[in-house]
């Protein structure tokens, strides 16, 4: 057995391979719902339910979907370039930080520019964040998965000592957390009286904005030559390190936005437990998406729908939310065979 | 002799062998038959099907249809080792050795156990040595293969043939890395190995080598054997005929009308990291309407003086001077700038983006250029059209524009890298080995349109490893090796002998 590049593949290749590979890691999460001892159409049922059965639910996914949305983007647009980014947790983090110390500030702006002020901060606090990896890679080949991963930790650490001490709310009863933001730096609600706010709009403009960056601007070529062969790229004249720096600057800053609208759209505060992994799940948003912005949307959708009704199942059907964690691993892997499958075919002899 | 001991002497015997990949037939009903002492020497163009032949023979593909036997025995289809086992050897033309550990580890590598390697050394040297005397294989076994020079990987890889018990060579394009006495040395070992019994399968494309060590030569074209000769029986000028299918016009250039100096070097000296090879005291002069050829094998710095001249690196001492101007700031982008136009030594890794499209390849030196991108935008239809033009003008045989460069042969492919270089009438070009593993139409094109530049005006070094490319296109040759540059050669007053003891870094103790 060998595989042969397709020359053009077909759209029903292209897609059919990826939808049979989401269906089969509902099969076998389906097999170990069953040796939970609970029916995997209904718990698959509850899923779906808790995801989008009412607008609630629906609301609620959207939710969850916007930091992903943002740390997808992240990864989407640093993976283009090759720039292996595995420090979005660390950039939401230091864009929660730099909102909240900008956000209880009290800074009398009117109208919106506190929000302004804070986005801005976030931004470049998280572009710095990837800043200093990607410096020690290029010019010392310091290997960029290493340091990132481990500023994830340092930078979780870093929270933690502030939050017990100078950042500490006075309010807080003795809990680790951050003081609430001033009121006028809140994103307000799209639709008052229900909890999706102006941050998942934000993402979608973001994702907009990637996309056409991608397309249609000489960076988006740049960093898309430099991801698939910096050589030749360099040899061309591209400035491949500078580029890299560019692209960090837009990775890290997209991370951070993640942490500014979960803080100033939901939390109002910031905890330890802000993120659930956002960062690290951003890298399966978009490795399911293929890396285009567009599809980030979707699959940041596809995967905060899967850990809403995972919630709400686990309430129901007494199934561990594991299986939301299994789903997406598997449906992953999967994936990664169907993207191989879309351009190869396998061949005996 | 009777048929009885002739049907003895036959050592592997090729029937039939058909292998077809889509449309294209690769190997056509070939068969042929090698004999006990023989050399036969394999001929054919780049896409003539020699390579696949030799991947079914050694099992990494299976035939269609057809059958193998070494001495006597059927090779089974598609078992990769059996080959090995029958008595096959193999010397790629790139070697598969471990630069970081000894010739002798190199050479006993995977023919024992792991856990016996130590056991086992003594014998296996006194073998090595037993082999490098008999073949006239010279190599010290305890030097690391890092630090040997190309020629002597070249007889490791051999050794390491003979040390499986090798009864079938087969060496695939042996001399292109090697200077002319190097290749002397090699055929006074295939020679040696034939005396002992041996037998050897030689690839090549170099009609004068197979005139001077084969027996029996087979002529391959289009996965077909086209003919099939004794070597005393045919000429060179008949083989290259049958190789190419046609009259074989090769392209000769007027005398060139060498103009004023656009580019030169003084006293330049570089050693960027990574490269096993710097530039030692380099003056050189590129003048407008002429070729300098500069000739030498791989790796002795070529890399290194054509990275300086695209911009890719800068002299560590030294000064380079565009048309007499002293150069301060120097990069790709200020090559460009100084209407460079450069083609590549390779153009998969450093020529051109495999992913992208025939128009995102065209626009990667000048992406920036206002009619290509504004403040940051692209203009993609602009893009588009100027990647119609060069596929128009240079002869690009391509699906369209929006094709992926990978799915376009090594010839059009390059067409579009040359086209790339030329379209903007550059006034220095670096042709940097434009023609290597090209198909003789496609070598004649590239060749033409340089030769072309150069009547334009344009100042041309033209690096290769080809002897013959160099002898039929340069106006004025240099050698380099080991670093230095010889000194100038006028066309016509210079030997291949002569040029390859340069090439070997003979006479450089008094002229540097």
């Amino acid at each position: 057995m060998r595989l042969e590049p397709v020359a053009n593949p077909s759209i029903a290749r292209s897609l059919g391979f990826p939808a049979a590979a989401l269906l089969l890691s509902v099969v076998v999460a389906s097999g170990l719902v069953l040796l939970a001892g609970a029916n995997p159409f209904a718990t698959l049922g509850l899923i779906l339910k808790g995801a989008v059965g009412s607008k609630f639910a629906a609301l609620e996914t959207l939710n969850r979907a916007t930091p992903l949305i943002f740390t997808g983007l992240a990864v989407a647009v640093a993976f283009r370039a090759k720039l292996w980014n595995i420090g979005a947790e660390a950039q939401f983090y230091i864009g929660a930080l730099m909102t909240v110390v900008f956000g209880t500030s009290a800074l009398g702006l009117p109208g919106p520019q506190p929000l302004v002020v804070m986005g801005f901060a976030a931004i470049v606090g998280g572009a710095v964040m990837l800043l200093g990896p990607v410096i020690l890679k290029t010019r010392f080949g310091v290997d960029e998965v290493v340091t990132t991963l481990l500023l994830n930790f340092i930078v979780l650490l870093f929270i933690s000592l502030l939050l017990e001490g100078p950042l500490k709310d006075p309010m807080g009863m003795g809990w680790p957390k951050s003081p609430r933001l001033d009121p006028d730096a809140r994103l307000p609600r799209i639709v008052t009286g229900l909890r999706l706010h102006w941050g998942f709009a934000l993402a979608l403009i973001c994702a907009g904005a990637v996309w056409v960056i991608e397309k249609r601007t000489t960076l988006g070529y740049e960093i898309r030559a430099v991801g698939q062969n910096p050589r030749a790229a360099r040899f061309a004249g591209i400035p491949v390190n500078f580029v890299l720096v560019k692209t960090a600057l837009l990775s890290g800053g997209l991370a951070a936005l993640a942490g500014f609208s979960e803080v100033a759209g939901l939390k109002g505060s910031l905890t330890l437990d802000l993120s659930p992994g956002f960062g690290y799940t951003g890298i399966i948003v978009a490795m399911l998406a293929l890396l285009h912005p567009v599809g980030v949307v979707v699959s940041a959708i596809f995967v905060a729908g899967i850990f809403v009704g995972a919630d709400s199942m686990s309430r129901a059907a007494n199934v561990p939310t594991y299986i939301a964690d299994i789903l997406l691993a598997t449906a992953l892997l999967l994936m990664v065979f169907a993207i191989l499958l879309t351009r190869y075919r396998i061949v005996k002899g | 002799m009777t048929n009885k001991t002739e049907a003895q002497d036959i050592v592997l015997r090729l029937n039939g062998i058909t292998k077809t990949f889509g449309d294209l037939i690769a190997n056509d009903a070939i068969s042929f038959d090698l004999r006990r002492g023989e050399v036969i020497a394999l001929l054919g163009e780049n896409g003539a099907g020699k390579t696949t032949l030799m991947n079914i023979l050694f099992g990494h593909y299976t035939a269609d249809a057809g059958t193998i036997e070494a001495f006597g025995t059927a090779l089974p289809a598609g078992a990769t080792g059996a080959a090995l086992k029958a008595g096959l050897g193999m010397v790629h033309q790139h070697f598969a050795l471990v630069n970081n550990l000894t010739v002798q580890d190199n050479i006993v590598l995977g023919t024992a156990p792991l856990w016996s390697l130590g056991i086992g050394r003594k014998a296996a040297r006194t073998r090595i040595k037993q082999l490098s005397d008999d073949f006239g294989l010279s190599v010290d076994p305890n030097a690391k293969v890092g630090s040997l020079s190309v020629g002597e990987r070249q007889r490791v890889e051999i050794l390491k043939a003979l040390y499986r018990d090798a009864r079938i060579l087969i060496l695939d394009e042996p001399t292109a890395v090697l200077t002319p006495q190097e290749s002397d040395a090699l055929f006074d070992t295939l020679q040696k190995a034939v005396q002992l019994g041996l037998s050897v399968i030689f690839i090549s494309h170099k009609l004068h080598e197979v005139m001077a060590i084969s027996d029996r030569v087979i002529v391959l074209r289009h996965g077909k054997i086209v003919g099939q000769a004794s070597t005393s029986d045919t000429s060179a000028h008949d083989l290259a005929e049958l190789m190419v299918g046609q009259e074989i016009v090769k392209p000769v250039p007027s005398d060139a009308s060498p103009g004023e100096t656009l580019f030169s070097m003084h006293g330049v000296f570089a050693h960027p990291k990574g490269q096993r090879t710097g530039v030692r005291n380099i003056n050189l002069d590129l003048r407008a309407g002429q070729i300098l050829g500069l000739a030498g094998v791989s790796g002795n710095g070529q890399g290194v003086l054509a990275d300086l001249l695209s911009g890719q690196t800068v002299p560590d001492r030294g000064d380079m001077r565009l048309g007499g101007q002293g150069v301060s700031s120097w990069s790709p982008r200020a090559a460009l700038a100084a209407d460079i136009g450069r083609i590549p030594e390779d153009r998969h890794t450093t020529g051109s983006i495999a992913e992208f499209s025939l128009t995102e390849n065209v626009i990667l030196e000048r992406y920036r250029d206002p009619e290509i991108s504004k403040a940051g935008w692209m203009r993609w239809s602009a893009a588009e059209s100027l990647a119609k033009d060069v596929i128009d003008r240079f002869d690009v045989r391509c699906p369209g524009p929006d094709a992926r460069i990978r799915l376009l042969s090594g010839g059009n492919m390059q067409k579009l890298i040359l086209g790339r270089a030329l379209e903007g009438g550059p006034r220095i070009i670096l042709a940097n080995q434009p023609v290597r593993g090209l198909d003789i139409g496609a070598v004649t094109y590239v060749q033409n349109r340089l030769i072309a530049a150069r009547d334009a005006g344009a100042a041309i070094l033209l690096i290769s490893e080809d002897l013959d490319e160099i002898l039929s296109l340069a106006d004025v040759i240099r050698v380099m090796s080991d670093g230095r540059l010889s000194p100038e050669f006028a066309r016509g007053s210079i030997t291949p002998i002569e040029l390859g003891k340069w090439m070997a870094g003979e006479g450089f103790d008094h002229a540097a």
